[in-house]
């Protein structure tokens, strides 16, 4: 039992940290958003550089084998930073699936192409009307002799407009909400019968839906087993969901620090507002909630990458509940306690409100977690 | 990082339950899970076996016969302890004067107390709060004057959990008036069968006895009793304070609590089915799961950090003790409407008399009502957000 880093981890941070604080300035972030690209060249060429696109590869495809708390680090620090870069799309989501369930062909192809920064790839997952639940596909790839034809559309695909490569859930067999008989497809981004609207999210990150009509692809194209592809995707999306976590726990620190430091700065009645004992208990409560969400992004980084499915959904979904809860607390404390500033375009603080907002509502919000872990606690007491 | 328990912290695990197995008396496990009324007989028998075992202190240094456990190891033990049912040892003596004595006690004041606080034959109880000083506790206004080789108290304890069965109590005194609040108070050993010592029961409101006030009419306490410096006694409450980082979440009697709700909410019945079926019912108890898992990693993340302690041991009181209160508030709703019926007698081992709707029922809405004070006792949950505010902020 312990919670130290190791030495590399810790350089890692530190260094990673260094460089968002340099380079991943307010202003330079903003005009990443404004660009509209989704991403940075020099930004995601530094990040490939620093080895992170890659890192939680097997060695042999140019990676550094590193574990789920490695994922933790890196997106903490992102979500201090609020990076707007697809690394979760592109690594821990379609990279992460197609380390643990590709072919050998298919890692060789991809995974490498990650790492240098060359390639970057979305998961197209969810659709209108299913909500949360990733067992819910209507869209279609029926079998026409060696090949699939795939319709269908989809939505809340993260980053999919910056995507090359796009990853899609479809149904080749079972009724519209089974576990079975979803197949998971690696296509190009730019092929036939694909299209992708790409649009801003309120927090400047980037979202898309995507519409297949008569997709043709090979059977090549498959990643794991016909009709048993779900496994594999609850599995890469239960790393992100961790990956999120981590993310939010840095935002939240991000949010309480510079809360403190406004509160200790603005006057009012003569003194700093952070005299008043009521924004003080605000405060502790921020604090409190920064601590057990930590706590919970750790275990769920823990659980991650874990083939006990029942042990790690629970964690996974322990972890989210609380952590989507305190986002939502500590997003609103902060933009409460910055006044009238708090709700204006240049104050970092509303930037971190909006971004731990939608962290909550992706992969399931606090409402939806809560009823898994209450589904698992009752099956466990059975 | 890795949060797994190591070979040999799961041998130790091992060693604990079956001691406990082999050890703990039925009619205490029974006394303890079933949340039936609490006897000093119990806590005694309970701590002489466990000095038996020499396991008497967990937390205290081998020297002075203690353990020398790490901090992970008392955390599995206390653990094991409250899964199994055994009951809480006396922190009065254990945990709150012991510290103090060893480290700012004379060679005789740990020779004559530290023994009878590991046996189980003193039993200590806590002279803090008064009834004009309690978060505000610097204010408190007993005096100790000094008349030749003795302080002569006087003044008003209050609040003194289990006082009723006291032996020694021990107590901060005001020493001089003349200096800053803080600058003149001492921390004295009293005994409680001095003349002019009187106890007194406060009835609290599910209708037990279990705090007390305590009178100090001239009682004559040897100058010998006072430890340390005379005037430094805030600095050793304020040490004993530092010392806990923490005993106070309970994460091992939380745990079990939960555990037994869960088997609660199996057996109660909602219109022909399990309380648990009850999605409105299930969710809050699953979110107090999730609540109670993280203030348990939250407790392991204190433990193994080796900094100084810092806001940490307020946010554990505070999660620690809104999660209990939780946990006895849906205890009490599991049983619902049962729990209306107030029968002390139920509250008695073997208790064979009516009750309403069974026994789950009977100490639930009094031990909501108790609980009540895990938030108030130790530095009220506000004064913790004071310390963490004042800790964080720097102010």
């Amino acid at each position: 039992m312990n919670f130290e880093l190791t030495e590399e981890q810790q350089i890692l941070q530190d260094s990673l940290r260094r460089f968002l604080a340099n380079e991943y300035t307010f202003k330079k972030r903003s005009e990443i958003i404004e660009s509209g690209k989704g991403s940075d060249e020099s930004i995601w060429n530094a990040l490939a550089e620093m080895g992170l696109l890659a890192f939680t590869f097997p060695e042999e495809y140019d990676g550094l084998g590193g574990n789920g708390i490695d994922t933790m680090l890196v997106m903490e620090s992102f979500g201090r930073a609020l990076v707007t870069e697809p690394y979760l799309a592109t690594v821990v989501l379609a990279g992460g699936l197609v380390r643990d369930a590709g072919s050998d062909a298919q890692k060789q192809a991809i995974l490498p192409a990650i790492a240098s920064g060359q390639k970057r790839m979305a998961l197209a997952a969810y659709e209108h009307g299913a909500r949360y639940n990733l067992s819910n596909v209507k869209t279609e790839a029926k079998s026409e002799g060696s090949n699939y034809v795939l319709n269908g559309s989809k939505t809340a695909v993260i980053h999919g407009g910056q995507a090359n490569q796009l990853i899609i859930s479809a149904r080749t067999g079972g009724d519209a909400r089974s576990e079975s008989g979803i197949t998971l497809f690696l296509l190009d981004a730019d092929i036939n019968g694909v299209v992708i609207r790409d649009f801003a999210t309120h927090d400047g990150f980037r979202t898309a839906e995507v519409t297949l009509k008569d997709v043709k692809v090979g059977a090549d194209a498959i990643i794991g087993e016909v009709d048993n592809g779900f496994p594999a995707l609850e599995k890469a999306v239960d790393q992100s969901i961790a990956a999120l976590c981590a993310e939010a726990v840095g935002a939240i620190d991000a949010m309480n620090e510079t809360t403190l430091e406004y509160t200790q700065t603005r006057k009012q009645f003569g003194v700093p507002i952070s005299k008043f004992q009521v924004l003080q208990h605000r405060m502790a409560d921020m604090f409190i909630h920064a601590q057990q969400s930590r706590s919970m992004a750790i275990l769920a980084a823990d659980y991650a990458n874990s083939d006990n499915r029942e042990a790690r959904r629970e964690a996974i979904s322990q972890a989210k509940l609380l952590i989507g809860q305190g986002a939502r607390e500590v997003g609103q404390a902060g933009v409460q306690l910055h006044g009238g500033m708090g709700v204006t375009d240049e104050m970092w603080a509303a930037h971190i409100f909006k971004r731990l907002t939608l962290i909550n509502l992706m992969f399931g919000d606090a409402d939806y977690h809560l009823g898994k872990a209450s589904d698992a606690l009752l099956a466990k007491t059975a | 990082m890795d949060l797994n328990y190591t070979t040999e912290q799961e041998a130790f695990r091992k060693e604990v339950r079956q001691f406990l197995q082999e050890n703990l008396p039925d009619d205490i496990r029974e006394r303890v899970q079933k949340h039936l009324r609490f006897t000093k007989d119990v806590t005694v028998r309970w701590q002489q076996t466990l000095y038996k075992q020499g396991w008497g202190a967990s937390t205290w240094p081998k020297e002075f016969g203690g353990t020398g456990w790490t901090e992970v190891e008392q955390l599995i033990f206390e653990d094991e302890c409250a899964l199994a049912g055994a009951p809480r040892q006396l922190d009065f003596g254990l945990r709150m004067v012991a510290p103090v004595i060893m480290k700012f006690g004379s060679r005789e004041q740990k020779d004559q107390h530290l023994p009878g606080i590991l046996d189980g034959s003193v039993w200590w109880s806590q002279g803090y709060s008064e009834p004009g000083s309690g978060s505000d506790l610097a204010s408190l206004r007993t005096t100790a004057g000094r008349d030749g080789d003795y302080y002569i108290v006087n003044g008003q304890k209050t609040w003194t959990t289990l006082g009723q069965h006291g032996d020694w109590i021990f107590c901060l005194v005001r020493t001089n008036k003349d200096v800053k609040a803080q600058e003149g108070i001492s921390f004295l050993l009293v005994d409680m069968k001095t003349p002019g010592v009187d106890v007194k029961p406060i009835i609290m409101l599910d209708g037990e006895h279990e705090i007390n006030d305590v009178f100090f009419e001239n009682v004559k306490v040897p100058v010998e009793n006072c430890v340390g410096e005379e005037d430094k006694g805030w600095t050793y409450a304020k040490y004993l304070l530092g010392h806990e980082r923490t005993g106070l979440a309970n994460v091992g009697q939380w745990k079990a609590m939960m555990r037994r709700l869960k088997e609660i909410a199996r057996e109660e019945q909602d219109d022909g089915q399990a309380i648990i079926e009850n999605a409105r019912f299930r969710d809050r108890l699953a979110q107090l799961d999730a609540e109670l898992r993280a203030l348990e990693l939250t407790v392991l993340r204190v433990l193994t950090n080796v900094t100084a302690p810092g806001p940490e041991a307020s946010v554990l009181k505070i999660r620690g003790t809104e999660i209990g209160q939780r946990l006895f508030e849906l205890t009490m709703e599991a049983t619902g409407q049962n729990v209306m019926a107030h029968i002390p007698d139920a509250l008695e081992p073997g208790y064979d008399g009516p009750t309403v709707g069974g026994m789950n029922a009977m100490p639930a809405a009094g031990d909501y009502f108790n609980m009540r004070k895990l938030s108030i006792f130790g530095g009220s949950n506000e004064i913790q957000r004071n310390i963490i505010s004042k800790l964080v902020l720097g102010l």
